[in-house]
């Protein structure tokens, strides 16, 4: 693997861009691997990633039905933070974050990560009380998160309407520093050439159709539209359609599939300098380094794999943004699209063993797994190799819906991650 | 947006008067206490998350108000079918090979 860097840039612009490399390669598959992926997203190609320079483990192949990097990865709106209330979720997302901070240097291989800020906006006595709650809860993990008054909010975010003849005023705000955006694609990208410099093998345009276990119930390997592929361990990091996989290993799973939407404005000169999230009105926006308005929109109510929602989805979350910010009423939308998010009925991800011998997955992540994307990998990985959970990862078992010990954020971190 | 038929009202009416309520014919136990962690597991959590062929219940929030069950192809989001709470899970679906 080449270095990226400015003497690269000089080097390649006087030999007229003839020696730049591709960023990872697409061997063929082999009979035999030591650890399948299945999944080639972010979270599925950290995991790659980190077997490889973190456990010493390249003799991987991540396995992916279309384009690398082409599910929820580039999907979502990029929000990063870790202001969660759990002391569980505190943990696996703050350790995301700290990965976040250093990611781009790591990966030699520029993830834009800004820290712009995330403030979540409180318009109500009732979520003035849940946001303080969180600054809190937070604290008390390490973790910054500081309350605003509508006046500082307004000085964060100029184009934020604090006026207080607004349907749903801004009362106050809960502001994360540290959390930010991120360029989704080069997440992907970074972690596939870094992987890929150190042997693994991605391969792309290969489904897996089944998951073959031998006699004792251990995992062989996967059926692919490419042919079997064997391998000891396989993690399945396969987002919406995890249970999907799950069910060919004989594993049924605590999980549903939604359509998740999101849409891009016209690009604009620099407006909005942070990311505004609010619970109540449901909308959540940032701005892109290009000048997108990004905008993220709910899920729909009904299970589907179809990669689109309904219409009202989007007019709702509309609504709710012009209420936030009336100078926008006039821009136009440019894009939007759907993806399919996994959703445990606690909301959080399952990052574990499984009952079958051999097989892991990380799922779960819903409408919210961007932002973990380094740390679950990080942590995923050392599950495989160790064949046992990392501490950060140890509650979010399978199993919590048995004994009951579940991470319940699904009120807590509320609709909009 | 989805358009459904309610089995009650006998109309098609768009979806903002409906409200998704999970997967349908999954039977709460009458002996809920005597429940084993498995089976509470497996009524509660536990969903099959078809790709595919689903049968699912809906209430029409804002017209009967009554709760039925529809067959969705979860692929395409197309309605095979509705009918009402309490009829039996159609083995033949109208439309769909084996």
């Amino acid at each position: 693997m080449k270095k990226y860097s400015v003497f690269a840039i000089a080097r390649e612009a006087m030999r007229g861009h003839k020696g730049w490399e591709e960023q990872w390669s697409s061997p063929e598959p082999k009979k035999e691997y030591d650890v399948i992926i299945v999944g080639a997203g972010g979270h599925g190609l950290a995991t790659a990633y980190y077997l490889a320079t973190v456990h010493g483990i390249t003799n991987v192949a991540v396995l992916e039905k279309g384009w690398l990097g082409g599910g929820n990865t580039g999907r979502n709106t990029t929000i990063i933070r870790s202001n969660y209330l759990y002391d569980e979720s505190a943990g696996i997302y703050d350790h995301a974050l700290k990965l976040w901070d250093g990611l781009s240097q790591e990966l030699n291989y520029n993830v834009m990560y800004s820290a712009r800020g995330v403030m979540m906006l409180a318009h109500n006595v009732h979520d003035v009380q849940v946001l303080k709650r969180h600054v809190h809860a937070n604290r008390l993990n390490g973790i910054d998160n500081e309350w605003l008054t509508p006046e500082q909010a307004k000085e964060f975010c100029p184009p934020l309407n604090t006026s207080k003849d607004a349907r749903y005023p801004v009362v106050g705000a809960a502001l994360q520093r540290r959390g930010g955006t991120a360029r989704h694609d080069a997440v992907a990208w970074g972690y596939a050439r870094g992987a890929s410099a150190r042997g693994v093998h991605i391969i792309q345009n290969c489904e897996v159709t089944g998951v073959k276990r031998a006699p004792n119930g251990a995992v062989m390997g996967v059926d692919t539209t490419r042919g079997f592929i064997g391998a000891k361990k396989v993690g399945v990091v396969a987002a919406g359609h995890s249970s999907v996989i799950m069910n060919m290993a004989g594993v049924r799973m605590p999980l549903e599939s939604y359509p998740l939407q999101a849409l891009v404005s016209e690009p604009v000169k620099p407006v909005v300098p942070c990311v505004v999230m609010s619970n109540t009105v449901h909308a959540y926006i940032s701005q892109s380094d290009k000048g997108e308005l990004v905008i993220g929109a709910g899920t729909d109510q009904y299970v589907s794999y179809s990669q689109t929602g309904g219409l009202h989805i989007l007019q709702h979350t509309l609504d709710a943004i012009c209420e936030m910010f009336p100078i926008f009423t006039r821009m136009k939308m440019l894009r939007s699209w759907g993806g399919i998010v996994d959703v445990t009925p606690d909301r959080s991800p399952i990052l574990a063993k499984t009952p079958v011998p051999g097989l892991y997955v990380n799922c779960g992540w819903g409408t919210g797994g961007f932002k973990a994307t380094p740390g679950s990998g990080h942590v995923f990985a050392h599950t495989i190799a160790r064949d046992d959970p990392h501490p950060i990862n140890a509650p979010f078992t399978i199993e919590r819906f048995r004994t009951g010990r579940l991470i319940d954020e699904a009120a807590a971190a509320a609709v909009a991650h | 947006m989805l358009l459904i038929r309610c089995p009650y009202c006998e109309e098609e009416r768009p979806e903002l008067e409906f409200r998704n309520a999970g997967e349908a014919h999954i039977a709460r136990s009458a002996n809920m206490a005597g429940e084993t962690d498995d089976d509470f597991e497996k009524f509660f959590f536990i969903r099959s998350n078809p790709k595919g062929i689903i049968y699912e219940r809906w209430r029409h929030m804002h017209g009967c108000a009554r709760f039925f069950n529809a067959v969705r192809d979860t692929v395409t989001d197309k309605f095979i079918m509705t009918y009402k709470a309490g009829e039996p899970k159609p083995s033949k679906l109208p439309g769909v090979g084996k």
